[in-house]
């Protein structure tokens, strides 16, 4: 039973709870850089390390992090983790770290490290949140390689290099056709999920940053929500 | 006796005009376009604009099967979009890029928005900048027409369009006639002047879009210094004006948001084309201008009869 659960804790993130496609976070990096296949998998090993080892100390230090300047002391934690990474990158793989540019120390603010510290490393222990950061870095890569390779093979004609169309829909590689190919995944992940009368799992309030203004709140949570105004 | 009174709802009284009739009627006005793009630029263009038509009534045909709705190629519409977007590609254009047009225009922008009356802007409009932004050398490609004066044929492989060529090159008349580079349906001024006077008459369009539209490019290129008759006849304003900005679902309702949408449309129109890197810039400020409508609708709202403006401090 215990093994399941752990498990279930990694696989979540690949379809059913996919951070890009279902949960819709780290939109910006998603749509930036997967003009090619190759970027798009720098981006998601890069972003999937610093998720796995933010979300350990995280999840190691939620008891000694105050409530009150836990996101602070979030960010402090990734950053560390996004330099680390990103001297790395430039030592071995200076090519990756020249198209990826802005957008591999942008990692710091992604939505995604800074939500799963948020939602599951800082109220589970350590285990449980490597595997859940795993699990999302995966799901993240996953999609972000989906998006890459269909908008590198119509946009210029091949994948990862390689030539394959002879012709080139040149849109596919600018932000229009960036925007119109992740659309088409989400109602591709959303139908996935979906089949066999199984009903849209939907954000749990606490840490979805539409909470404030959204109809579909429940009631508890907005009590959760006033509460935390009050201090 | 029982059958002479009849008891219904309103309308009682009914015009006989149905979405079908319409676009009959947009196709009757783009009919001379049609035939003096076969005469200006030959056979090929007959064939551009049966490939665009037979694919965009195919696609909706199979779209709205998918989709398990109820089928609407019998409204014609289909046929106004093929027919517009072919007239909007230069001749020479692959038959593949302007099908893949058509998918873009039928699939992408009407029916995946709801179909017709649910689009958000112009589908023949979209799918040619989509066009232009992904197959930017076969887009602009401009085969002179016949009969074009000798000074334009030197430079008539590169870009010939009476936007890019240099003062002087054409007369009014060549404009006027279509004896000039550029899209199959935008060269010949006169057809689409004759055109929009059938669709006024018809009263299928409102007059307002298309002089107001013109009259603020007239304008705008005056006070840049150019010449503005020139400006108008040129390019593609004219069919943008009369065609493509007076598309019902992507066109303001009220008369001031006529006006407003308009004047936005010449606006911008004269500022893409006097500062931006492209020669044209008819379809992008229509496009801008459809994504604006929502708003001046909400600006311009009719006052309800016996409605009275509270004063400036008075509270709700």
């Amino acid at each position: 039973m215990e093994k399941r659960g752990l498990l279930k804790e990694f696989t979540k993130g690949i379809i059913k709870e996919n951070p890009v496609l279902c949960l819709v976070l780290g939109t910006c990096p998603t749509l930036a850089v997967t003009t090619s296949a190759s970027n798009a998998i720098g981006m998601g090993v890069a972003a999937t390390a610093v998720l796995v080892c933010s979300n350990a100390v995280i999840s190691a230090l939620r008891k000694f992090i105050p409530d009150k300047v836990r996101i602070p002391a979030y960010i402090t934690i990734i950053a560390g983790f996004v330099t680390i990474v990103q001297m790395l990158v430039k030592a071995f793989a200076p090519a990756i770290n020249d198209s990826l540019g802005i957008y591999l120390p942008l990692i710091v603010v992604n939505c995604i490290i800074l939500g799963r510290a948020e939602m599951f490393a800082g109220k589970n222990p350590v285990i449980p949140s490597i595997l859940d950061g795993l699990g999302m870095g995966v799901g993240f890569t996953a999609a972000l390689l989906c998006m890459g390779i269909i908008r590198e093979l119509l946009g210029s004609g091949t994948v990862f290099g390689a030539q394959i169309l002879p012709f080139q829909i040149l849109i596919f590689i600018l932000p229009p056709g960036g925007f119109f190919v992740f659309g088409m995944l989400i109602l591709l992940a959303n139908k996935l999920n979906t089949r066999a009368g199984k009903a849209v799992k939907t954000t749990p309030c606490d840490g979805c940053p539409m909470a404030a203004n959204c109809s579909q709140k429940s009631e508890k949570c907005g009590e959760k929500e006033a509460a935390e105004n009050v201090d | 006796m029982d059958n002479k009174l009849y008891v219904s709802s309103s309308p009682h009284i009914r015009s006989g005009n149905t979405t079908r009739r319409i676009m009959l009627d947009v196709i009757i006005a783009l009919l001379p376009t049609s035939v003096a793009a076969c005469v200006i630029f030959g056979f090929r263009s007959a064939v551009l604009i049966a490939v665009c038509v037979a694919t965009c009534v195919l696609l909706e045909f199979i779209s709205r099967k998918i989709m398990k709705r109820e089928s609407t190629i019998g409204d014609l519409s289909a046929v106004v979009t093929g027919l517009l977007l072919a007239l909007n590609l230069p001749v020479d254009v692959n038959p593949l890029i302007a099908m893949f047009g058509c998918l873009i225009a039928i699939v992408v922008v009407k029916q995946m928005f709801g179909g017709i009356g649910m689009n958000f802007v112009n589908p023949a409009l979209a799918a040619r900048i989509v066009l232009l932004v992904s197959f930017p050398s076969a887009m602009m490609h401009w085969v002179t027409a016949w009969g074009a004066p000798e000074a334009a044929k030197i430079d008539a492989t590169t870009s010939a369009t009476p936007l890019a060529a240099e003062a002087g090159t054409y007369s009014y008349i060549d404009l006027l006639i279509g004896r000039c580079g550029g899209s199959i349906g935008e060269v010949c001024a006169a057809a689409l002047i004759l055109g929009g006077i059938y669709l006024v008459i018809r009263r299928v369009i409102s007059p307002i879009i298309p002089c107001v539209y013109l009259a603020t490019a007239a304008l705008m290129s005056f006070a840049f210094g150019l010449d503005p008759l020139y400006q108008l006849l040129s390019g593609g304003l004219l069919l943008g004006a009369i065609f493509m900005a007076t598309d019902y679902t992507t066109s303001p309702v009220t008369n001031w948001g006529k006006v407003i949408y308009a004047v936005g449309c010449g606006l911008f129109t004269m500022l893409l084309r006097t500062y931006s890197n492209m020669p044209e810039g008819v379809s992008f400020s229509i496009l801008l201008m459809n994504i604006l409508v929502p708003l001046i609708e909400r600006m311009t709202v009719p006052r309800t009869l016996g409605y009275v403006k509270k004063a400036k401090g008075e509270k709700k």
